[in-house]
């Protein structure tokens, strides 16, 4: 028998072995099933514990939020049906709307909204603020409860509508009971959709599928405000970790949307008449952070030097962006186009780059030639094209300069440490930028900061007046007083505002522009 | 009949005359192509601050991924950095790994072995730890190390470097077990040598040959290795040039500008193309007994 | 059978170098699961808190003890991230990585067995130093090149092959290889390079063989020859090279899965590491390192089958 054996049978053994392996899988109609390319892998299903937007995108998908934000920017109810202020703007009584049921079939109550809003209150960057100005919320019935606050507070109704990291979505109250910085494990929500636990492979594929007790508004989609019409059967997300794969997928017709594409592809693909773009009009803006405890920076003149050193459209230009997707030059700290557009404290560097005074101002901070630490990373491409440009520059204006290079998570973790660096990168979307209660690194409330730790009382109090005021034009003018702090104490440098567009096959339609890939309203054809 | 006898003296003739490199080149053609390829790519690597016009780090953002022209003989990348430049650097970083990672693995390789070879507790002890690290995949244990420490070149040449040693300790060890049995070790052992200069004089001059034709092919894995790296996001650290990294940063914009690694590619794979040969050529040449294998 | 106890007695040791190794290479390394998770806007205050609810603040040799203790119990744990159970997320995976490993290894074969007999049978004419030539330029090109290569011929020019992707063999036959195609040759050409050269180079050895002359003499028709006589006594040093590019191709699939966006257990791996979900990462670890013993365990065995004189 031995001697018989034959090396031809060999393949075939191996592939009787791997026939083993071949486990259970799901057909797909491709008739109305939306495929999309993220902007990553869905790593974490929790949005309250998790701001990052790939979660946030999960979150539209299954949760529904109390307010939502027109394509005005206006704020509409969205769960709630109708709300009420007293004269003393004190107590806020809000009415859900009536018929909202979770994905398992039982009613929404007020008891679950106060539990969501309270995690949220716990967790979130302008959560804490209302959190801290909030005396009590009850449930008056099922259907309505009450916020009733302790110290003045003005946007409530824009906290509660907040359309960015994190949003105030809504859970059942057994899950939202759970402790913010731990995850949830149940994904039972209100929202347009449901998520298949089932069909989840982690880093390649999540599927939702429409909610069938899922009650829309009766008013048009409009923005994220409006009803949330489902007009397909399914979403699948297929992760593509690989830029140049997941381009030749998309323009092959494999996927539908494709929803960050390399900025250098931008131009091509608008070419295509087969290809659509869905820009979100705020855009995003790009932050390069300081540590602010250590030398030099912390000294003022140094970060006010940092201002100087940033030319925007190189930034801009070096992460890909060509000038249609760039904003010209911006000095607005909540963004350009937005409600808190501001010039106020820009006016000393209206002139654009000036390395001469960068480099005097960095002598005049009494910088001796001190290693600098810049956090390169290797990947996402827009933080590592700024670390480089930031490198270059640096060294432009005589500063002694280590780039440090790693990955991601490894740069993550190195700025949570509170020594060892003195420049990282990222940035946010205008949404979470546009006033001075989201925008999370305009904080200056020392530890309790962000990695940089900007440390400011002035600002601080400038901050707290602002979300104490309820009139919008006297908190106009307290935003341009915040802002011209921020120019004197640099608390973040704005290296550029950019458009990130999603792009799509032409045979969708109805889909919104704004900046959250939400498939509700989109239709396939 | 008279004239092919006088062709073949003539021949003869000509032979002995010829000097003693063309006859060389002519019995081992690959072996020299290999060593001549790999002399220019050394040659371009040494000299590229002198060759290159353009600083392989200096950005400029106006000129992105311009396609190849009389300043940029190879186009510019996403930076606007000279593709011409970096890949002439790059040569000076993955030529560095890849003969640092050959060399590390070999002497770790050479010491452990031998000691492994001639201690039986030692030997017990060290190859279970290399039995444990050889079960890991060596992409997963470089990629693991990279995200330990700090992004260098030192770090990738280690990374690459250790899932390697496994394989060269074991190779050793079987050479030097048939090494000690032969008649003349223990002879030496028998007339009162010391172990020290038995292996100093008898092992290590024998595990020579086959460790140096091991250590050419390690040096062209290593360098298509530091390329894994790269692509998967923990190789060398972007501020330093090498092809890696070039084709790893270039992937995204490959539909728009080739050159970004076509260029670092094509000289990748003729580096370690010529490697490669070099082995190959080596083994033929120290070795006539296992000439015809591999 | 008391070499195959033996043997697997010897697995034990192995598992636990790695264990050790593996789990102090993840906590020492500078990476923190809780500030990924905490994301850019987090105060020192929510990493904290997100540390402390996933048992990280505990000290090292303490998670170390309890991670064995769960092992033992046949429980591999959950992923940080994800919440899934690690051993789930790993079956996840497992189908498309042992298909393709699979497919590029009987690739491999098939190509490669033919073409070294083939080239030994002829040495030193150009058929011999085509398949030699064409083997070595195969071992220096970086499998995502070759990848990048396919994709822009097949996929993009062509449109006959898709781009990425994985489909289960349970839905449709077709499907299943028209996925498969292009990750499978991207990836097998270094092995088939490999082992056509092995094949080569022990065939040639053994065509020397006195036993073969004779045979040749004796008139045996040339497949039979091949095949009966010169390839079965070649089989061992093959049959290792073999083993060995399967031990290979564990780590190989890694950079394949990536370019082809393949769902299998090397892009798992990468992703884990790359942000810091150790249970994931040494649950991976110790899943292939067992299936690399086993792999030899079975090559040692194959050993006996090919081979009489060798006994255990």
């Amino acid at each position: 028998m031995r001697h018989r054996f034959s090396l031809r049978l060999l393949p075939a053994a191996l592939l009787s072995v791997a026939a083993l392996g071949s486990a259970m899988s799901f057909a797909a109609t491709d008739v109305k099933t939306i495929h999309m390319i993220p902007q990553g892998d869905l790593k974490i299903l929790d949005p309250i514990q998790n701001p990052s937007y790939i979660t946030r995108n999960h979150g539209y998908m299954i949760y529904d939020t109390l307010f939502s934000q027109n394509s005005k920017g206006e704020i509409k109810p969205q769960m709630v049906d109708n709300y009420k202020v007293s004269a003393d703007k004190k107590v806020w009584t809000f009415t859900l709307r009536p018929g909202l049921k979770w994905s398992d079939g039982t009613p929404v109550t007020s008891t679950d909204c106060v539990a969501s809003i309270k995690r949220w209150a716990s967790r979130d960057v302008s959560g804490k603020l209302l959190g801290a100005a909030i005396g009590s919320m009850e449930a008056v019935d099922v259907n309505a409860f009450t916020i009733t606050l302790a110290k003045p507070f003005g946007p409530v109704i824009e906290m509660l509508g907040k359309p960015s990291s994190n949003v105030p979505f809504m859970m059942p109250e057994r899950v939202a009971k759970t402790e913010a910085a731990e995850q949830i494990k149940d994904t039972t929500g209100s929202g347009p959709f449901i998520f298949k636990n089932d069909e989840w492979v982690p880093g390649s594929k999540v599927v939702y599928v429409k909610n069938p007790n899922y009650v829309p508004r009766k008013e048009p989609a409009d923005g994220l405000a409006g009803g949330k019409v489902v007009k397909v059967d399914r979403v699948e997300w297929n992760v593509i970790p690989d830029q140049n794969t997941a381009l030749s997928a998309f323009k092959g017709g494999e996927m539908d949307v494709y929803e960050l594409p390399p900025a250098d592809f931008l131009e091509p693909l608008a070419k295509d008449p087969s290809i659509k773009l869905s820009i979100d009009k705020l855009g995003n803006q790009g932050w390069l952070r300081p540590n602010h405890l250590l030398p030099p920076f912390n000294n003022a003149k140094a970060r006010q030097a940092l201002i100087y050193m940033v030319n925007q459209g190189e930034y801009l230009a070096a992460a890909g962006f060509s000038a249609k997707y760039q904003h010209p030059t911006c000095m607005a700290y909540f963004m350009c186009g937005s409600v808190n557009d501001s010039k106020a404290g820009a006016q000393p560097y209206q002139g654009g780059q000036n390395l001469e005074k960068a480099k005097q101002l960095m002598k005049e901070s009494g910088y001796k030639g001190e290693k600098v630490i810049v956090l390169a990373p290797s990947e996402p491409p827009i933080q590592a094209a700024a670390a480089l440009v930031t490198i270059q520059n640096l060294k432009k204006i005589g500063v002694n300069v280590e780039a440090q290079a790693m990955d991601w998570g490894t740069l993550q973790a190195r700025r949570a440490k509170k020594e060892g660096w003195n420049i990282f990168h990222t940035y946010s979307v205008g949404a979470d930028v546009y006033s001075p209660a989201v925008n999370s690194y305009a904080q200056a409330s020392c530890d309790a900061s962000p990695s940089g730790w900007p440390c400011d009382a002035e600002l601080e109090k400038l901050r707290a007046s602002w979300v104490a005021e309820s009139d919008s034009a006297k908190r106009k003018k307290i935003t341009d007083a915040i802002q011209a702090r921020m120019y004197e104490v640099v608390p973040y440098v704005n290296f550029g505002q950019f458009f990130q567009p999603m792009v799509y096959r032409s045979n969708l339609t109805g889909v919104l522009d704004v900046g959250i890939p939400v498939m509700w309203n989109v239709e396939k054809k | 009949m008279d004239l092919s006898l006088e062709r073949l003296e003539q021949r003869i003739a000509r032979q002995a005359n010829q000097p003693r490199a063309l006859r060389f080149a002519r019995r081992h053609p690959l072996l020299v192509l290999g060593l001549v390829l790999l002399a220019i790519v050394v040659f371009l690597a040494i000299f590229a601050p002198w060759l290159c016009a353009n600083d392989p780090t200096e950005m400029n953002v106006i000129a992105r991924l311009k396609p190849s022209s009389a300043e940029h003989v190879f186009g510019t990348d996403a930076m606007g950095r000279d593709i011409f430049s970096r890949t002439l650097h790059g040569a000076r970083v993955s030529l560095l790994v890849g003969f640092c990672v050959a060399l590390l693995s070999a002497a770790v390789g050479i010491v452990v072995g031998t000691v492994a070879g001639f201690s039986r507790w030692i030997d017990a002890i060290v190859m279970r730890f290399m039995d444990g690290m050889m079960a890991i995949p060596g992409i997963l244990l470089a990629v693991a190390l990279m995200t330990l420490t700090q992004a260098s070149v030192q770090t990738v040449i280690i990374a690459i470097a250790l899932p390697e040693i496994p394989r060269v300790v074991r190779l050793v060890r079987a050479l030097v077990l048939t090494i000690r049995e032969q008649p003349y070790i223990q002879a030496a052992h028998a007339c009162g040598t010391r172990l020290p200069r038995i292996l100093a004089r008898h092992v290590v001059p024998n595990l020579l040959t086959p460790l140096i034709v091991q250590a050419s092919f390690i040096c062209a894995s290593a360098m298509i290795f530091e390329a894994y790296l790269s692509f998967l996001g923990a190789g060398t650290p972007p501020e330093v040039p090498s092809w890696g990294n070039i084709m790893a940063d270039g992937r995204s914009v490959v539909q728009l500008a080739f050159g970004v690694i076509l260029y670092p590619g094509l000289f990748l794979g003729l580096t370690v193309l010529a490697v490669n040969l070099i082995g190959d050529g080596l083994r033929d040449l120290l070795d006539p007994r296992i000439a015809k294998k591999l | 059978m008391y070499f195959l106890i033996k043997r697997i007695a010897a697995v034990i040791p192995v598992l636990a170098v790695v264990a050790v190794i593996v789990f102090l290479l993840l906590r020492l390394s500078p990476g923190d699961p809780a500030v990924i998770i905490a994301g850019d806007s987090a105060s020192a205050q929510d990493i904290e808190a997100i540390r402390r609810s996933l048992g990280l603040d505990q000290p090292l040799l303490g998670q170390f003890f309890e991670w064995i203790w769960q092992l033992l119990h046949g429980d591999f744990g959950v992923s940080i991230f994800t919440g899934m159970p690690v051993l789930k997320l790993i079956m996840q995976r497992v189908e498309p990585t042992l298909w393709l490993a699979a497919l590029t290894m009987a690739f491999a074969i098939v190509f490669a067995l033919p073409m070294g007999i083939w080239a030994a049978w002829k040495a030193d004419t150009w058929v011999d130093r085509l398949v030699t030539a064409l083997s070595v330029i195969a071992f220096s090109l970086p499998v995502f090149l070759i990848g990048y290569a396919l994709v822009y011929g097949f996929s993009t020019r062509l449109g006959w092959l898709p781009v990425q992707g994985f489909k289960s063999l349970a839905d449709g036959a077709l499907p299943f290889i028209r996925h498969l195609i292009l990750p499978v040759v991207s990836g097998g050409l270094i092995y088939t390079a490999l082992l056509a050269r092995m094949t080569r180079a022990t065939m040639l050895d053994v065509l020397g063989e006195d036993y073969i002359r004779t045979a040749r003499a004796k008139g045996i028709l040339l497949p039979r020859l091949l095949l009966r006589h010169a390839l079965k006594n070649a089989a061992v040093p093959i049959v290792t090279t073999i083993g060995l590019g399967i031990a290979m191709l564990l780590g190989g699939v890694m950079v394949t899965e990536s370019v082809f966006a393949i769902p299998g257990i090397g892009r798992l791996t990468v992703d884990s590491i790359l942000r810091r979900d150790y249970p994931v990462i040494q649950g991976i670890v110790l899943v292939t390192s067992l299936a690399y013993v086993a792999i030899n365990l079975v090559i040692d065995l194959l050993y006996g089958l090919f081979d009489p004189r060798i006994r255990y």
